[in-house]
């Protein structure tokens, strides 16, 4: 079996349109029956999503996307999802405890991410949500970059060129141009084909009814630009269910837009790879862009300022943690013989370093000085600016001598 | 020197900034093959081509977006926005993307995006056509912000624009295009004024009348008939709108005396009511009389047939300088 429908597993229906969610044959075929009376006969019902390892740990093969891994590639797969849950697992517990602001919990879609993620070049470019904390592990980018943003201690800070990885967007969707002008930029300078780069761009499913996400669709279609569009459908745009943006599943909207699309297991890690390494290869020949709709579950909160219990049930959350993405690649390895318990535990120690990392490093993280208010607005002197900061570092310097406010 | 029209200037300016860095690149609406609505783009897509002169779909935003894009890879996006009153749909891109990453970022991103939008109105267009938007990015903080009103001055500051690291949202105002003046494409652009500094248009001694763009002329004409009445009127062409020249307003101000500012925007919020505080923080024991605003009234653009009274004219103008001179 591939996708479970969480309705079907002895929840009560909370949103009565959501049939078409998910449903599932015997072929692990995913059958997407249709929103009122919307896809019957006038579009294909069945929806395929592609699979390489099942929930319960059993590998899976699919005729258009052989992977080959080696059991050490599998472990480092493990061992990235680990770590950067347990990134996630700190970094809300230090929001808690009011040592960050807010933070995006990435809980649930490991998969998704380290297997997009560890199918970049190190000359590829990619272009994150503020959810991407995954990504930017595979990236290379220290954890405390990302606590920086979410602790008001900067707005990103590092440097995107540095770790091919672009600063965290808030705004929905804005990423998608970007990605799609840097992939023209690519192409113009020369760098398709043989040897060539590509741009992978994060949205999510609410993302998809932004105008700039189907401006970059356009874009990229008419341009042929070297961009693949992973939408990480969640299934959650904070409190707002998938059938609030689409009649029709996510990854068919690229047939519309010219360009290729198709659903992977978002909590199947050696399938997004698979899917990812296809799409980016296709883009760096010159091919152009592709959409993958990863099929992954939201299980924790859109931030944690968000109670996801006044608009979902839990036994939405329970019927797909029996599809954890970090589950079924343990399952693996201990069936295939592949890692022993020292192994484990070994990542379960590393994962316990980088924890207590984070949280030192986060609590040693200094206020930026006030006149960093003034920094890097213009890259070019600012009459306007260089008087304010003047006048402002004045007024600081007229409490000289006073106790620290 | 040649003579040429502002629009013309425009075009050389872009010319030589496509020849002058490889980078350079121009995208817009109908900036191809067409040469723009306004042919301000004119045979640039036939001379440096498809790949750098770019007719793009009719999205602003995703112009915006992926100009965005491009000068995060190192290019120096020019866009066309065809005319004012589309710049909205790429606010947003403008606002909460180009304006802010280089801060965002601590300075590791540079994105030298350069935004013509013709502005103004007097060209008897339907709506949407005739909109002056500038406020609204003075407003924003990581934005520079000017207007030409000559050919000079597009044909230098626009290579300006494009040489500068900022982005640049910049003014072109659409019913002086035909308006023709002296221009030197041979000279070098170093030796041009920056394009942060205002520039004195006519010296006077009795009142200074601050505008731009579309303005600048008809406030000229507004002094040569104050002058026949025995006024003294300097005229000052603030060219930089963010950040503006205060150095050059209020040295001004100093010796006059008195102040109008004029721009074809509505006042209120407008580019003068930003001055006028200025000026009153600055100036305010070399004030004879209140700082006083002369633009468009609080309303949408009229319709065209209406335009005529909305907009300052050379009557409108003298009538303000007249009121400095009743206090």
């Amino acid at each position: 079996m591939a996708l479970v429908n969480p309705t079907t597993m002895g929840a009560s229906e909370p949103h009565t349109s959501r049939e078409w969610h998910v449903a599932v044959d015997a072929d692990g075929a995913v059958t997407a029956p249709g929103s009122p009376a919307s896809l019957d006969g006038r579009q294909g019902s069945r929806t395929e999503t592609i699979q390489l390892l099942t929930p319960e740990g059993e590998r899976a093969e699919h005729p258009d996307y052989p992977l080959e891994l080696t059991a050490d590639e599998v472990k480092d797969l493990y061992r990235d999802l680990v770590l950067v849950r347990r990134i996630d697992t700190e970094a809300i517990a230090l929001q808690r405890q009011g040592e960050l602001g807010i933070w995006a919990s990435l809980l649930g879609q490991e998969a998704a991410q380290v297997g997009s993620g560890r199918a970049l070049g190190s000359r590829d470019m990619a272009f994150p949500t503020y959810r991407e904390h995954g990504v930017a592990w595979c990236r290379g980018l220290d954890p405390i970059k990302l606590l920086e943003l979410f602790r008001g201690v900067s707005h990103g800070g590092w440097d995107p060129a540095a770790h091919r990885f672009h600063l965290y967007t808030i705004v929905i969707g804005s990423q998608t141009l970007h990605a799609t002008g840097y992939a023209m930029g690519i192409q113009r300078d020369g760098a398709v084909g043989e040897n060539g780069e590509a741009v992978i761009v994060y949205f999510g499913d609410g993302a998809t009814s932004q105008g700039d996400v189907n401006e970059a669709f356009i874009w990229a279609s008419v341009f042929n630009a070297p961009v693949v569009f992973f939408c990480q459908n969640n299934q959650w745009a904070i409190s707002e269910p998938l059938e609030r943006q689409s009649r029709i599943p996510l990854y068919q909207r690229a047939s519309g837009f010219g360009f290729p699309g198709m659903r992977v297991d978002g909590n199947d890690v050696f399938a997004c790879l698979a899917v990812t390494r296809k799409a980016m290869q296709a883009a760096r020949e010159g091919q152009g862009p592709t959409l993958i709709e990863a099929f992954t579950y939201r299980m924790g909160a859109h931030t944690t300022t968000d109670d996801p219990s006044r608009y979902r049930l839990a036994s939405e959350l329970e019927a797909w943690k029996l599809k954890d993405p970090i589950e079924r690649v343990k399952a693996y390895l201990v069936r295939t013989g592949s890692a022993n318990a020292s192994f484990f535990e070994g990542v379960d120690e590393e994962a316990d370093q980088l924890g207590r990392r984070v949280r030192k490093s986060c609590l040693e993280m200094p206020d930026p000085r006030p006149l960093a208010i003034f920094e890097n607005v213009y890259a070019e002197p600012s009459t306007l600016l260089d008087a304010e900061r003047e006048q402002y570092a004045a007024y600081l310097d007229s409490f000289a001598g006073e106790a620290p406010r | 020197m040649t003579i040429m029209t502002l629009s013309k200037a425009l075009n050389e300016g872009l010319r030589k900034a496509l020849e002058n860095d490889p980078k350079v690149l121009v995208m817009g609406e109908d900036v191809g093959k067409l040469g723009g609505v306004f042919r301000v783009t004119d045979r640039l897509q036939k001379d440096f081509g498809e790949t750098r002169v770019i007719d793009t779909p009719l999205a602003e935003s995703g112009i915006i977006g992926t100009a965005i894009g491009l000068a995060l890879r190192g290019y120096r996006p020019v866009c066309e926005i065809q005319f004012d009153g589309f710049v909205y749909p790429a606010f947003d891109q403008i606002v909460s993307q180009l304006a802010k990453l280089r801060m965002r970022s601590r300075g590791f991103v540079t994105v030298p995006v350069t935004i013509r939008i013709p502005c103004g109105g007097g060209i008897g267009a339907v709506e949407h056509h005739s909109e002056s938007p500038e406020a609204l990015f003075a407003h924003t903080a990581g934005l520079r912000v000017v207007a030409c009103a000559n050919s000079a001055d597009a044909y230098a500051m626009i290579q300006q624009s494009i040489a500068c690291d900022d982005p640049v949202i910049f003014f072109e105002p659409k019913r002086r295009y035909w308006d023709k003046s002296e221009v030197d494409t041979a000279a070098e652009l170093a030796a041009a004024l920056p394009m942060g500094r205002a520039r004195t248009v006519l010296e006077g001694t009795d009142v200074t009348v601050l505008c731009y763009g579309p303005m600048v002329r008809t406030c000229v004409e507004s002094a040569v008939a104050a002058r026949a009445e025995g006024r003294s009127v300097e005229v000052i062409d603030l060219r930089s709108l963010s950040p503006l020249d205060l150095g050059a307003i209020c040295s001004s101000v100093r010796r006059t005396g008195r102040c109008v500012v004029v721009h074809e925007a509505p006042v209120t919020g407008g580019l003068g009511a930003e001055i006028a505080a200025r000026v009153t923080e600055e100036c305010f024991y070399h004030l004879e009389s209140p700082v006083l605003r002369v633009g468009g009234f609080s309303t949408p653009y009229p319709p065209s047939r209406l335009e005529e009274d909305y907009l300052p004219d050379l009557d409108r103008v003298l009538d303000a300088v007249d009121r400095t001179f009743a206090c």
